[in-house]
């Protein structure tokens, strides 16, 4: 057993974790976070995506030892109280979930995205999504919303 | 899955722990491949030794005309890298493709390497640009090309219990030299290759004075035409010739049928589409940058 020390969400945590843990499995089952999902757990479709150091992981196949030290922001350190992040709200306002699993993936993937580049074209929101599988293929909706949270933000002047 | 999780402060360090714990340890880098077979039970170590934290290996730089790419480089940051764009644009384009952003910013491309698969995109690249390797093990360390570790599908003759690739090296791409990296495969993302091609052409007023073609996979490892790239050396490269060096490639290569990947037939009838336009790319490329060189 070792422990695991991270910032979480903006929390510092502690957490003792199995040397094979995987960051994902930590997330939910010790921490509660299942916002996060798991499905493919090959790290193919995307839906337990979660920053790490700001960059997208597949947090399914990522051990959690390496999150040491690290900050990890998953789906729910977006937002505040009950206000929806701007990502969100835009995915509210395109109806961009279906099954909704994807989706807190999905808005992780746009949120590195847009910390990166407010004014992204298509062909980089495609890009920043292409490690995200939606089965229900609600593709358009989800560009749609990830571009109209894009303007929302450039005008705001950024995610803050 | 495992019993330990250690993080050496370096090279010396990780190499004692393996050795301490005698075949029962091994290197982990980004882990992308190797967390899923722990998980499938295809990897015997219980220890796991990560090398993502030992300072000096995350470099990707130039000196005297060699770049040198550390352990910890990940396929985005390879894919991102001025220097990689600006003078080996055919690795930037094949690490660019590998999976998914996700895999990207965690898998690195000496992993690439030490997982020694015939398909690996980012290897393709490497055997265009002729890398070598820089292999420490407890008794010293040594350069040799990436060629001579490949024993066969997912074989690399570096022991990961016992030694690592430290960084990769390859000549930058100069005056008149480009590549162009290709992929087949069933969508953009998130999916293995039917097939890939690497090609680096370099033009000396229009004749080609160097050539190099890597596909996979159609072979047990990496595979170098070296008959296709050869046939364009001394050569205006039109489009005939370009067409007669692809033709070749696809003789060369022995794709086996695959129920993921196709039929052996259709395989190698796309060797042909994909080095010509790997070609193509690189000849335009290349004939770009002599221009420049002559109107500067």
């Amino acid at each position: 057993m070792s422990t695991l020390e991270m910032i979480l969400n903006g929390q510092e945590v502690s957490v003792d974790v199995e040397p094979g843990d995987l960051l994902a499995h930590v997330l939910r089952d010790k921490l509660g976070l299942i916002g996060t999902k798991i499905s493919c757990e090959e790290g193919e479709c995307g839906a337990c995506t979660v920053l790490v150091d700001g960059r997208t992981v597949d947090s399914c196949i990522y051990p959690a030892l390496k999150a040491q030290g690290r900050e990890v922001v998953t789906i729910e350190g977006l937002g505040q109280d009950n206000r929806l992040d701007p990502i969100q709200q835009a995915f509210v306002d395109k109806t961009a979930p279906q099954c909704g699993y994807c989706i807190p993936g999905m808005v992780i993937s746009a949120k590195a995205l847009l910390d990166e580049t407010l004014h992204p074209t298509r062909k980089e929101i495609e890009e920043g999504i292409s490690g995200n599988l939606c089965r229900c293929t609600g593709y358009y909706q989800i560009i749609e919303a990830i571009e109209l949270a894009a303007a929302r933000l450039a005008e705001k002047g950024g995610l803050g | 899955m495992w019993d330990e999780y250690l993080f050496p402060a370096s090279v010396e360090e990780a190499l004692e722990m393996l050795e301490a714990h005698g075949g029962e340890a091994r290197i982990i880098a980004g882990g992308t491949d190797l967390v899923l077979q722990s998980q499938r039970g295809q990897c015997p170590a219980k220890v796991m030794v990560d090398i993502t934290r030992i300072p000096g290996l995350d470099h990707i730089e130039e000196r005297d005309g060699l770049i040198y790419i550390g352990a910890q480089a990940t396929h985005g940051q390879v894919a991102a890298s001025p220097l990689i764009r600006s003078r080996a644009g055919v690795l930037a384009e094949a690490c660019g493709s590998v999976g998914g952003p996700q895999i990207r910013n965690v898998g690195t491309l000496v992993g690439n390497v030490v997982n020694a698969l015939p398909a690996a995109d980012g290897a393709i690249a490497l055997f265009a640009l002729d890398a070598e390797a820089e292999v420490v093990e407890r008794r010293g360390r040594r350069w040799t090309p990436i060629a001579s570790l490949y024993a066969g599908v997912g074989l690399c003759t570096v022991d990961p219990c016992a030694a690592m690739i430290t960084q990769l090296r390859f000549p930058a791409l100069g005056k008149g030299e480009a590549g162009a990296f290709e992929r087949l495969a069933k969508r953009r993302a998130l999916v293995l290759p039917i097939l890939n091609a690497a090609a680096i052409v370099g033009l000396r007023r229009n004749k080609v004075q160097k050539a190099r073609i890597a596909i996979g996979p159609v072979a047990s490892t990496p595979f170098v035409v070296a008959e296709a790239a050869e046939s364009l050396v001394g050569q205006t490269p039109d489009e005939e010739r370009i067409t007669r060096a692809a033709k070749l490639a696809a003789q060369t290569a022995q794709p086996r049928d695959s129920l993921l990947r196709g039929s052996a037939e259709y395989r190698k009838a796309m060797v042909e589409v994909l080095v010509r336009r790997a070609l193509w790319r690189a000849v335009e490329a290349a004939s770009l940058q002599e221009d420049e060189d002559v109107n500067s």
